[in-house]
């Protein structure tokens, strides 16, 4: 990775033991747009808000929920360019491992991989860490419901609900105060629409938000549409 | 001579009611000279067997590097290899080295996640084929074919699967030069695996 007359790494230790590039490109992350996820009983639910600098941005052209493999997909808070880097590889992967074994590559085994890759590059020459922390929803080979954060580090936390980005702490409070074990996928998703609302400044309309949903009935990802998403919010309200 | 015929083999895999059956000769030899009367070319992954046929020395290889695999996606993935999985991997293999092959032409036979019965053969470059009845493997398939084809039926029980499948075989192998000298049967069911070692002819 990188010219040749890299061959160092960027990211080194400080005096203290810490990467400061890592905890740099943490930053970056929660100057990005907030992201959360939860996972219920029997589905997982990613959620983001979608808001952009300008009335003039043509919101549907662009999407931050992207579906990986049949059951699972990735949201983001940092960089766009980065995030889009990280789909494209983790898409290549799970194509790979379908032509190796004829199955689809099991969410937990998409983490791993994706986060090892996210930690290449913080002990590689001349090149710096991914500036995203990804949430990655999907039904493992288990067939249960399963929701991980990835962060530049490369480190990755299985989470029954979390969020990340602008407005995290907050966020994460509420859905420390609502969530419940046995909850289910169509409340998964009220309470995501809530959480994103507590901190949304503005109006949230289904243009300006983003909702992934995968339940365990079917095992298949998929982003919901605008209308889905009003749906929803009518129930919210 | 074709390299596929140096060593000698014969193989079958049958399927049963919920339990599949495979067998294989234990003959190695170096032409017509016979070396050992208890080379065996079925191995056991888990709930799957897999039936090397052909050159000696890919049939070791090739059985080490299934174990590789099978032990590194059991550590990573926290669960066993399904036989379908199995028998793609081993696919993949084999084509991987499509203009240098491995001389192998394995069977695959086991229990899937649901304990149905599951078969498949290939050939050297891991074209698959996937049956419900019988697959065959080595010097002796001319024969194997026939007595399968005559003695098969469907749904049979583990006894009867393992008369016919041993049956299937001895008689296959006695018109064989290059298979033989004594044979192993294994019949997987679910809730394990039975494995005899059959008297035959030592010639």
């Amino acid at each position: 990775m990188g010219d040749s007359a890299y061959s160092f790494s960027l990211t080194t230790f400080s005096r203290t033991g810490k990467l400061l590039q890592i905890e740099y490109a943490l930053n970056a992350v929660a100057n990005g747009r907030t992201s959360l996820g939860i996972c219920a009983k029997d589905g997982v639910v990613i959620a983001t808000d979608k808001k952009l600098s300008s009335t003039l941005v043509d919101l549907d052209q662009v999407s931050k929920i992207q579906k990986i493999n049949e059951g699972s997909g990735f949201v983001y808070s940092g960089l766009g360019p980065d995030y889009r880097v990280l789909v494209r590889k983790a898409r290549k992967s799970s194509q790979s491992y379908h032509l190796q074994y004829r199955e689809h590559k099991p969410v937990s085994q998409l983490v791993k991989s994706t986060a090892s890759v996210m930690q290449e590059y913080t002990q590689s020459g001349g090149v710096r860490p991914f500036g995203v922390s990804l949430l990655v929803a999907g039904v493992d080979a288990d067939k249960s419901p399963r929701l991980y954060q990835v962060d530049p580090s490369g480190a990755y936390f299985a989470w029954k609900a979390t969020a990340v980005g602008k407005n995290y702490i907050n966020a994460k409070n509420f859905l420390e105060k609502r969530y419940q074990d046995d909850m289910e996928l169509e409340d998964a998703i009220h309470t995501a629409l809530l959480t994103l609302r507590e901190g949304f400044e503005g109006e949230m309309t289904k243009d300006n938000i983003e909702v992934g949903v995968v339940s365990q009935a079917d095992g298949k990802f998929r982003a919901l549409t605008p209308d889905q998403i009003q749906d929803y919010l009518d129930e919210t309200s | 001579m074709s390299i596929l015929e140096y060593n000698g083999a014969a193989i079958i895999a049958m399927t049963g009611k919920n339990c599949v059956g495979i067998a294989c000769d234990t003959r190695l030899g170096a032409q017509a000279q016979t070396v050992s009367c208890d080379f065996r070319k079925v191995f056991q992954f888990n709930k799957s067997f897999v039936g090397l046929a052909g050159l000696a020395t890919d049939v070791q290889t090739m059985n080490n590097l299934l174990t590789f695999r099978k032990n590194l996606y059991e550590l990573r993935e926290e669960r066993e290899m399904t036989p379908r999985v199995l028998s793609n991997l081993l696919s993949n293999l084999l084509y991987e080295k499509r203009f240098g092959p491995y001389f192998i032409e394995p069977v695959v036979a086991g229990l899937d996640e649901n304990n149905e019965p599951f078969l498949s053969g290939m050939d050297l470059i891991g074209a698959p084929v996937y049956t419900d009845d019988f697959v065959v493997s080595g010097t002796a398939t001319g024969n194997m074919y026939g007595m399968c084809e005559t003695l098969y039926k469907k749904d049979m029980e583990v006894e009867e699967l393992f008369e016919t499948l041993s049956q299937a075989l001895l008689a296959s192998v006695d018109r064989d030069a290059l298979s033989g000298w004594g044979a192993t049967v294994h019949i997987v069911t679910k809730d394990g695996v039975i494995s005899r070692e059959l008297k035959a002819r030592m010639d």
